[in-house]
């Protein structure tokens, strides 16, 4: 359900929604705004009724239960599930003025705007710690050696890098530790200076170092460009996020929007009761 | 651009802006590359194909006027006398490939749940064994079902056959086994082990039953190349044109007779050959395609 002629009305279709779930207003510049998403494989739905407006410069949290959508919602976001062709996206999701499932999209366009760090620290294996920083660049076309070098710089500056690895740029990546991996991998997406990043449990594999230097780079990168960040753990959510979007599994086994609102509201008084047992761990 | 996003600091702007124009000028440019490497997959999947289509075309056309009541309840009759068909090739087929089903299977699997578990110096030379054994030309094979079988005994028999046979399904049923055992999760065994179960009772109460539908797939893959070998039959079975049902005797097989009448001059017998290769092709499918389906199936069942 595509509609052309959509105009993103934050104030009015938000009132409309509020009734489903429980939404804040957003208060800074929308980047990307999700209406009514819902996304099934092979006629089952994995979630919906999925409607709330991701602002720029911010944190942007999906929390919930395992089985609420979560990841299943985040690859929407840049049209990951194309490949898989059971999979239908519908509902609107718009990046700034461009439709992203619209007919003219494209999808490639798209995710060079729209980038993707993943749960596991995949480094393409056959290149080296310079070629990964600059993958995104090459695969979208730019040659010129002066804009690789100085976005490879800058991206690996950004993840926390820069200072371990300038000295063997040549080497392989899998020379790295997971940690360094995963920073190696946000720099291969920041290369392409996309406009909003997601993030996928970044650090699910992990260890604890390693997840704290990752949630202190998100922090950082803020300015930089807009994070969403699907995770399982309430206290990182609560430490990276300023907004958070709580899902959970219905009682059709499909996934919810069940709140969305600032972090700091969200965990201190919760409008939805299932918030509140959620976020004080009497669940999921 | 959507100023909306650019807030941030300028060099960035500047590269994010830099990135998107090269993605997007570029964009006809990686499409028609796009295009092309599919164009190219396309054709030489079609290209692959082609031949295999005219084959089972070819053959279809060929064998099914060859195919009536007699063709299948009648044995071989000689050139000129109508009625003939192939029950005693049929029936030869069928004796030898159980019995080297039933020898190959157990010994097969047994070394591949060995291979599966074991990673010994033992296990990595027997494995390469398997296969070199896999790569050993078969009219090798028939010398040896012939030199060990038929000259020991002096006599061509169908037991010959099938050892001969068995000898070539041995490595694939090893390799497909030691496959399916080692795609059992590890920790199923350590869940079984845990509960103070021995290493036998593991393999046989979990591992076995939880790698039942990739077994059951290679064993049934095994019988299909076993099927269609010619050539170790060509040394040990000798032919027979009764219908034998005792494998101590020479016996009949449907390669064998493909061989033997497709290089007559008579056309009734060269269409009795094509018969036999429809036959022998179908039922290669039939055990290709449905292993494909009962392990699918079997997979679904346990989910």
């Amino acid at each position: 359900m595509t509609d052309a002629g959509f105009i993103p009305n934050v104030e009015e279709s938000l009132t409309v929604h509020a009734e489903k779930a429980m939404i804040d207003p957003p208060t800074g510049q929308v980047v990307m705004t999700l209406r009514d998403v819902a996304v099934a494989f092979a006629g089952r739905t994995a979630v919906r009724d999925v409607t709330f407006d991701v602002c720029a410069g911010e944190v942007t949290a999906l929390i919930g239960p395992s089985g609420s959508g979560k990841t299943t919602l985040l690859r929407a976001l840049n049209r990951m599930h194309d490949a898989e062709r059971s999979a239908v996206v519908t509902g609107t999701i718009r990046l700034g003025d461009l439709d992203v499932y619209g007919p003219d999209t494209d999808a490639t366009l798209l995710r060079s705007r729209v980038g993707m760090v993943f749960q596991r620290p995949n480094p393409f294996p056959t290149m080296s710690i310079y070629d990964n920083a600059v993958a995104g660049l090459r695969f979208n076309g730019v040659r010129k050696k002066a804009l690789l070098d100085d976005a490879a710089e800058s991206a690996l500056i950004a993840a926390a890098l820069w200072d371990s690895v300038k000295d063997r740029l040549k080497a392989n990546g899998g020379t790295l530790s997971g940690g360094e991996q995963q920073r190696l991998c946000i720099a291969r997406a920041l290369a392409v200076e996309p406009e909003v990043l997601l993030m996928d449990e970044p650090t699910s594999a992990l260890d604890p170092i390693a997840t704290k230097r990752i949630e202190e780079l998100v922090g950082e990168l803020k300015d930089r460009v807009t994070i969403v960040i699907v995770t399982h753990n309430m206290q990182q959510a609560m430490r990276v996020s300023d907004r958070c979007a709580f899902l959970l599994m219905g009682e059709d086994k499909a996934g919810g929007l069940i709140e969305f609102g600032p972090t700091s509201r969200l965990f201190s008084e919760p409008s939805d009761p299932r918030t509140l047992d959620y976020v004080n761990g009497r669940f999921g | 651009m959507t100023d909306v996003l650019d807030a941030p600091a300028d060099p960035i702007l500047e590269r994010r802006q830099a990135v998107q124009a090269a993605a997007a000028s570029s964009l006809r440019r990686r499409k028609l590359g796009s295009r092309l490497a599919l164009g190219v997959c396309w054709a030489c999947l079609l290209i692959a194909v082609i031949p295999l289509v005219a084959v089972v075309v070819y053959v279809v056309a060929k064998g099914l006027p060859a195919w009536n009541v007699d063709f299948f309840t009648q044995p071989t009759k000689p050139e000129g006398i109508a009625g003939g068909g192939v029950s005693n090739a049929i029936v030869g087929t069928v004796v030898i490939t159980v019995i080297a089903v039933v020898v190959a299977v157990p010994f097969g699997l047994l070394c591949g749940l060995f291979l599966a578990e074991s990673d010994g110096r033992f296990a990595t030379t027997l494995r390469f064994t398997a296969d070199v054994m896999t790569g050993i030309p078969s009219i090798t094979v028939g010398i040896f079902g012939y030199i060990a079988i038929v000259r020991n005994f002096n006599a061509y028999s169908g037991f010959a056959g099938a050892f001969a046979i068995g000898f070539i399904m041995l490595p694939v049923i090893i390799r497909a086994g030691e496959t399916a055992f080692r795609g059992v999760p590890r920790s199923l065994n350590e869940a079984a082990m845990a509960l103070g179960a021995r290493r036998a009772t593991v393999a046989r109460r979990v591992v076995v039953p939880t790698a039942l539908p990739g077994v059951i797939t290679g064993v049934l893959l095994a019988v299909a190349r076993g099927l269609g070998e010619t050539a170790p039959l060509l040394l040990t079975i000798f032919g027979n044109q009764y219908l034998q049902w005792n494998p101590s005797k020479t016996m009949e097989a449907l390669p064998i007779l493909i061989y033997n009448y497709s290089s007559q001059p008579y056309a009734d017998l060269v269409q009795v050959a094509w018969g036999a290769a429809l036959l022998l092709m179908v039922v290669v499918l039939v055990l290709s395609i449905g292993s494909r389906l009962l392990a699918n199936h079997l997979g679904k069942v346990r989910r």
